[in-house]
């Protein structure tokens, strides 16, 4: 089994027992502001380091390439208030386009 | 179920179509990051949590192990379980229907039940069900056009599959940034992830970030 599978297989297993976990404990767990800030938090790091990652590096190296064009056209389109498709086909288009054309 | 407010059922379906129709680009960019069609569904249909499913092809996709992929797609699912632990008290179900509504318990359809409050407790489980069960439906089948469209690309810098797995990344961490601890967060964990990429095995840059965001709500 390659690692492509181990982490399909493992990566539903979790999210799944992640969610009937949260329907069989007790509310109050949950009530400590604290706990509360750091779920809102916790997206917030993961998510954005995926997007300098997914952006700027390729394996281990820095790199700035074509597809920093493409994110430039999601971040003009999210300040337009542009709905998620739009930002996802226009960083597309921008990053092919540099790509097809240079 | 008997009669579904009008307000509870819109709402339910245009969150579902326009959700599911992001499942295009989850499609395609597993298959861009290796992952083959039988995988990219099945990812869908058992992760069933969007970030999580961008998390573990992103991580996979740029070199990281399984377990690196397995744990940044499991701290984003952290999230799923507070959702149960909020709707569990207003679904009420057990056995089967507890099962069906964790897998169902999402970003989507917690944000739509909460929404429908002030309609009351009936139409707050409605709004969960309906959409729940829309985004799971519409998600799964344009994950698989998704991944069909892609495997008949070949090179998918030609067609900005490259840029779009970042981008999706983006749309969906920026609605998250509401203050300014946000923001600042979010470049800092940019700044360590991109810092700590040459030094790191790949994906742990982006897991230790985690411990940023622990370290940040702890403080205040």
């Amino acid at each position: 089994m390659n690692s492509f599978w181990i982490a399909t297989i493992g990566t539903s297993v979790i999210a799944f027992t992640l969610k009937y976990a949260g329907h069989n404990v007790p509310e109050r767990i949950f009530a400590h502001p604290k706990v509360q800030s750091i779920n809102a938090l916790i997206p917030i790091a993961l998510l954005s380091a995926l997007v300098a990652v997914q952006t700027f590096t390729e394996k281990t190296q820095l790199m700035i390439d074509h597809r920093l064009a493409g994110v430039s056209a999601a971040v003009i389109a999210l300040i337009l208030k542009a709905p998620f498709p739009v930002v996802v086909l226009s960083a597309a288009f921008t990053s092919a386009a540099i790509y097809n054309w240079f | 179920m008997s009669r579904i407010e009008s307000t509870t059922f819109r709402d339910s379906l245009s969150v579902s179509i326009t959700v599911g129709a992001y499942g295009t680009a989850f499609g395609a960019a597993a298959v861009a990051n290796g992952f083959s069609v039988l995988q990219t569904c099945l990812l869908s249909l058992l992760t069933f949590s969007g970030a999580s499913q961008f998390a573990v092809i992103g991580v996979l996709g740029a070199g990281g192990s399984a377990l690196s992929g397995i744990a940044t797609a499991s701290l984003l699912g952290i999230r799923n379980g507070v959702y149960g632990v909020i709707m569990a008290p207003r679904l009420k179900v057990k056995g089967f229907k507890r099962v069906v509504a964790a897998q169902i318990t999402i970003d989507e359809s917690t944000a739509v039940a909460l929404g429908q409050e002030v309609r009351g407790e009936k139409a707050m489980r409605q709004g969960f069900w309906l959409t729940g069960f829309g985004v799971f439906l519409f998600w799964n089948l344009f994950t698989l056009a998704g991944a069909l469209g892609a495997q008949a690309m070949g090179d998918i810098r030609a067609w900005g599959l490259d840029s779009a797995v970042p981008a999706a990344f983006l749309g969906l961490v920026w609605p998250r940034l509401k203050t300014n601890r946000d923001r600042v967060l979010a470049v800092g964990c940019m700044i360590f992830a991109l810092a700590m990429t040459p030094i790191l095995p790949a994906g742990l840059p982006i897991i230790a970030t985690a411990f940023i965001a622990i370290a940040v709500g702890l403080r205040k």
